[in-house]
């Protein structure tokens, strides 16, 4: 019924009516705003996320610890730290320093290791609405498989392959930065791995990053994430003596931004498989910037650290960014560069 | 009540050319803190720097919370420049503090430099009971010191330079309080010894130092920790202070979570 109400309403249609245009930037932004009808939802691999922020790996512990300040239902997912078969005791202090808008960390994947965190840390993050992905780092390739075994039995949403972490010696990075390696590890992880999403996370530190995340894609990873730390040092002209024990430490916050968006739409020109994009996000107009870029979701890590609330402000932030485009869901800047020119021309 | 809450700046008054105390105003209801406990205050608005800094909890007053402060880089130097009315971001309170004033033992205070900011709401808790041993490298480093006279047992004052009180480290004062007892009895230094609880705040040498003698002479005592900090929560891990522990694995703690309070015997040096 068309014309329900009284004739009294008669001029009510009218205006309406031929306000229709005018009308209709408003109820663009402001009807899926108020409605929320705005769709948030990404997908990475058969892994459907509720919004497209979860959280950086080391960066906010195993969840528990940052749950007074963020309801964990809220984010897209939850990435806990690396995890290793055995506990690690991590590298000794200093571990940690600011740097100009940025920091540098030297923990050494200190973590409880496998057997705790299925007893004592899985089952808090379970009580939660949100998909669990859980980092891991190996010495071998043996490793990472028996890792991914136990963690897709214990069914977890998605495994991280930390094939990039520029803190240990023995691991991470040489499966990072070796073609073959890296292609022979992640098709070994990925037989053994049945229900989780598989994540390969890459670094910074190659020539090529189109060419690893291509590697990933072929050996079977489900996605890529990108960028963890890149290395770096700072030293104390009082004492002539590094600021981290360590010497050298991974170097993350806004600093890295520019060169990690970049990474991104590289790879995005290079795999089908969604992306993971991080480095130096710090707001929404970050995130999105990712996202047009080419990144399908993205980590807050750094960030945690300024403000415990930053990814539910981001998430936020998003969607206010949606609304006042007048966009119905957050697919729609996805790889929104690319749309405005091609890889191509903006490539020559 | 949330432990990620605004406060408003009552006053920032400069005390020297190095310190203040920062007065401000919860703008949300907020937690008690214990003595002991710090926050993580956001110094500046800016991605440079953009960690918040940690600060020990100072004092409670009618309006809100105080800190003291030294300057000592980029960040605090930025704390220097608040001002009244202004709105700032805090986190806190964080850690564990001193243990509960309690028992019959006899409470030794022991302040190097700025960690008076650590040790004062400690003397104002013990009343009139502790032993208060505070050095600072001169006289104009000292702080607070008619409020200290008023809350402290006793207050024992050294400097390096001599220019106020003892000449010398508030270590070797303790020194010479311990070894200066008069009775030569062993039993009786021993059980004198006992009676006594260290709790000490200061630069790590001190510290150190502060634990060798504990150690030494059977003292029981806790110790409060620095290290560099970026969440406060016990989530990136970068605060890690070594400790003893049976197995080799896991022998470190987190400053900002476990501590930053420790007892002297936990810590290795
Ligand atoms: C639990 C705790 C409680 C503290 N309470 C107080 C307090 O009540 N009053 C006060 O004045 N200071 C306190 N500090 C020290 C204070 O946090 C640092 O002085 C401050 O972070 C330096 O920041 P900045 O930007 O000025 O210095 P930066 O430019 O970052 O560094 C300058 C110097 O300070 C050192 N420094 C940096 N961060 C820390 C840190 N977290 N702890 C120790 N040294 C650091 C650096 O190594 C460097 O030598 C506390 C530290 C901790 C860990
Ligand atoms: C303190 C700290 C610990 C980290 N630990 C891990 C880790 O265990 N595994 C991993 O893959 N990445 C780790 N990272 C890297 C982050 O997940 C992220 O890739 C990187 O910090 C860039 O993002 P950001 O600038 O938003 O922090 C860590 C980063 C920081 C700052
Ligand atoms: S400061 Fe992050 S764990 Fe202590």
């Amino acid at each position: 019924m068309l014309w329900c109400g009284t004739p009294r309403l008669l001029p009510l249609y009218i205006w309406v009516f031929s306000h229709w245009n005018i009308g209709k930037r408003i109820r663009s932004r402001a009807i899926p705003y108020l409605f929320s009808i705005m769709d948030l939802t990404v997908n990475i691999g058969h892994l459907k996320l509720k919004n497209p922020v979860m959280t950086a790996s080391g960066t906010f512990g195993y969840g528990e610890e940052y749950s007074e300040f963020v309801d964990l239902n809220r984010l897209g997912a939850v990435v806990v730290k690396g995890i290793s078969l055995e506990p690690r005791e991590g590298n000794p202090p200093p571990r940690i320093c600011e740097t100009p808008c940025g920091m540098l960390n030297t923990i050494g994947l200190q973590n409880v290791g496998l057997k705790r965190f299925l007893k004592e840390k899985l089952p808090y993050l379970r009580r939660f609405d949100t998909p669990v992905i859980v980092n891991i780092l190996g010495n071998t390739v043996r490793e990472y498989v028996r890792l991914s075994e136990a963690l897709d039995n214990a069914g977890v949403d998605g495994i991280e392959l930390n094939v990039s972490c520029p803190n240990v010696k023995k691991a991470g990075m040489i499966f990072g930065t070796d073609k073959k390696t890296l292609a022979m590890l992640v098709s070994k992880v990925r037989q053994s791995v049945k229900r989780a999403v598989l994540i390969t996370k890459l670094s910074p530190s190659v020539s090529s990053i189109q060419e690893f995340s291509k590697i990933a894609e072929d050996s079977g990873s489900d996605a890529v994430s990108l960028i963890n730390t890149i290395s770096g040092m700072a030293i104390d002209i009082e004492t002539g003596k590094p600021k981290l024990s360590n010497i050298t430490g991974g170097l993350s916050g806004p600093a890295i931004k520019p060169i990690a968006v970049r990474m991104v739409w590289e790879t995005y020109n290079a795999v089908k498989i969604p992306i993971i994009g991080m480095g130096g996000i710090m707001s929404a107009e970050d995130a999105i910037e990712f996202m047009l870029a080419g990144a399908t979701a993205v980590a807050v890590g750094t960030a945690n650290f300024a403000n415990p609330e930053a990814t539910v402000a981001i998430i936020s932030g998003i969607e206010e960014y949606l609304g006042k485009k007048g966009m119905r869901g957050v697919k729609e800047i996805i790889g929104g560069l690319n749309n405005a020119q091609s890889y191509n021309n903006l490539n020559n | 009540m949330s432990r990620h809450f605004k406060a408003k700046i009552i006053n920032n008054l400069s005390l020297n050319g190095k310190n203040g105390l920062l007065s401000m105003e919860p703008l949300e209801p907020v937690i008690n803190p214990e003595p002991g406990q710090f926050y993580m205050i956001g110094v500046s608005n800016s991605h440079d720097p953009f960690l918040k800094r940690p600060f020990s909890f100072f004092r409670k007053t009618s309006e809100g919370i105080q800190f003291l402060y030294e300057v000592r880089g980029r960040g605090t130097m930025m704390m220097k420049g608040f001002r009244g009315g202004e709105v700032i971001n805090i986190l806190g309170p964080l850690g564990k503090g001193y243990p509960e004033p309690g028992g019959d033992k006899t409470p030794l205070l022991i302040a190097g430099g700025i960690g008076i900011a650590s040790v004062f709401s400690l003397v104002e808790a013990f009343a009139k009971r502790a032993y208060v041993f505070y050095g600072a490298r001169d006289k104009e480093g000292l702080l607070m010191l008619d409020e200290l006279e008023g809350l402290a047992g006793e207050l024992i004052i050294s400097t390096d330079d001599g220019s106020m009180g003892e000449k010398g480290t508030v270590v070797d004062v303790l020194n010479d309080f311990l070894t200066s007892d008069g009775s030569t009895e062993l039993a009786e230094v021993f059980s004198l010894l006992t009676s006594y609880l260290i709790y000490a705040c200061g630069p790590k040498p001190m510290l150190e130092a502060v634990s060798r003698i504990a150690l030494g002479r059977g003292i029981k005592g806790y110790i409060s920790a620095e290290e560099n900090m970026a969440c406060g929560v016990g989530a990136c891990l970068g605060c890690a202070i070594k400790v003893k522990s049976q197995t080799l694995a896991l022998c470190y703690k987190m400053v900002c979570k476990d501590g930053p309070v420790f007892p002297i015997e936990e810590i290795l040096w």
